[in-house]
């Protein structure tokens, strides 16, 4: 099994390695089209600000390869926006996997921002996510969120529902941190490598 | 719904977790990845990681330990300590912490919170502040609780929101050790008038501490250290005692 991680400058790139390794995975952290062509699976990290980050994927190519990728591809918090459409932060086009627009959370009372903490998911019947707890609970940071769309396949609530996972042929994207949301995050991950 | 977090915290010293009470007298409460590690096990949300080793060694040893601790936990960490630069939380943050807490550092030089939000974004920024409650109203403390400062907490807290912390870990010195439980008022009104998240710290000595400060204040976490580390209040019961009050956990 060949994993590929994008190498770019994403932050949490070294805590999704390791939890690769916790289930049994050794990844290959790469940009090189070629490897990343030959992978069985990929994984597309993201943490920071969209626009800055759309420019690292440019400068790598990456925003020309991501899209056509035939394997399980799975896009991580800044990843899964990333692949959508169009995000409201710094007004930043996406890759266009999705059709789906990133809107920001708007503040009310009671309420802080970002969206930071374990929040309840509601799936559905999904290869991603199946064989979870009944109540599960997964790990947000994040201020702007996917809207409700046909691919997605899991959603929580945070001021309003939101995509927490979205699905459309060979591509799936997650809002929250697998790699930090404890047994939850880790059956995701193994149900990713095993697609 | 978005759950109240727990957080224990460990402070390290040369590689291994103590806990000062009212910042002096330390004891020995174990290996910070494997107290870590039985934290995230038995329910924790997050852990803080505090280094207090002043010496350049020390901060090699700490460096080392956020690796092991990335590699082992599988929940989220704040790593803080002597933090004062740009290019240290770039470190820090690359060996797989996901937050980085700044103290004595911002109040010297708050540009410097501008600095890692822009970096780094705002979500991995926790600015923790100590304060005490004086003649003069709320004032910040620096280095431990050891140097008084002018600043005024609450406005500084908003000041800190202003330049791009993500978090504010407030631990008031006055309750910090006590076991009489949190600021409730310096709480309540620090998490009505800041839009970020605020973690309650110092003064939790059983589960009802908890209980009051969820149910008696904004703040989206509490965090404690000794009573954790020696079994006074076990995370899994202190669910169960917040659940039974309608606290929102998980």
């Amino acid at each position: 099994m060949k994993v590929a991680i994008l190498k770019y400058n994403a932050g949490n790139t070294q805590s999704v390695i390791y939890a690769l390794k916790r289930i049994g995975i050794e990844p290959l952290l790469t940009n090189t089209p070629e490897e990343i062509r030959s992978a069985d699976k990929v994984i597309f990290p993201g943490v920071g600000e969209a626009s800055t980050t759309m420019e690292h994927l440019r400068e790598t190519g990456l925003d020309k390869i991501i899209p056509t990728l035939k394997q399980p591809v799975i896009g991580i918090c800044l990843g899964l926006q990333l692949m959508c459409r169009h995000s409201e932060e710094n007004d930043t086009a996406g890759l266009g996997i999705f059709d789906v627009e990133v809107r920001k959370f708007q503040l009310e009372e009671g309420f802080k921002i970002p969206h930071m903490g374990w929040n309840t998911l509601q799936v559905t019947d999904n290869p991603l996510l199946k064989g979870l707890p009944s109540d599960p609970h997964a790990y947000f940071v994040h201020s702007y969120y996917a809207e409700i769309s046909p691919f997605t396949i899991g959603e929580s609530n945070y001021i309003n529902r939101f995509s927490a996972a979205l699905h459309r042929d060979n591509f799936y994207a997650v809002q929250f941190h697998p790699e930090k949301s404890a047994e939850t995050g880790a059956t995701i991950l193994k149900n990713f490598i095993e697609l | 719904m978005l759950k109240k977090r727990i957080i224990p915290c460990l402070d390290v010293h040369n590689g291994r977790t103590v806990k000062g009470v009212n910042f002096v007298n330390l004891r020995d409460a174990g290996d910070p990845v494997e107290l870590g590690a039985l934290y995230a096990k038995s329910g924790a949300d997050e852990l803080v990681y505090l280094d207090i080793t002043a010496t350049h060694e020390g901060r090699k040893t700490f460096k080392h330990l956020v690796d092991r601790i990335a590699e082992h936990i599988d929940i989220p960490f704040t790593v803080g300590g002597g933090i004062s630069d740009v290019p240290s939380v770039n470190e820090l943050l690359q060996a797989g912490a996901d937050k980085v807490g700044v103290n004595s550092a911002a109040v010297r030089n708050p540009q410097l919170v501008d600095d890692l939000a822009l970096a780094f974004g705002s979500q991995c920024i926790v600015v923790a502040i100590d304060a005490r409650l004086t003649e003069n109203g709320w004032k910040v403390y620096t280095h431990g609780g050891r140097n008084e400062t002018e600043k005024e907490l609450f406005s500084w807290a908003k000041e800190m929101e202003n330049r791009g912390a993500g978090e504010i870990l407030f631990t008031s010195m006055d309750h910090d050790g006590t076991k009489n439980g949190f600021a409730i008022e310096a709480l309540s009104k620090m998490s009505k008038e800041l839009t970020i998240p605020i973690i309650a710290s110092g003064g939790a000595g059983n589960t009802e501490h908890f209980t009051e400060v969820f149910s008696k204040t904004d703040v989206s976490a509490a965090l404690a250290a000794s009573i954790f580390h020696f079994k006074e209040i076990e995370i899994p019961q202190l669910k169960e005692d917040l659940k039974k009050h309608n606290i929102p956990v998980r």
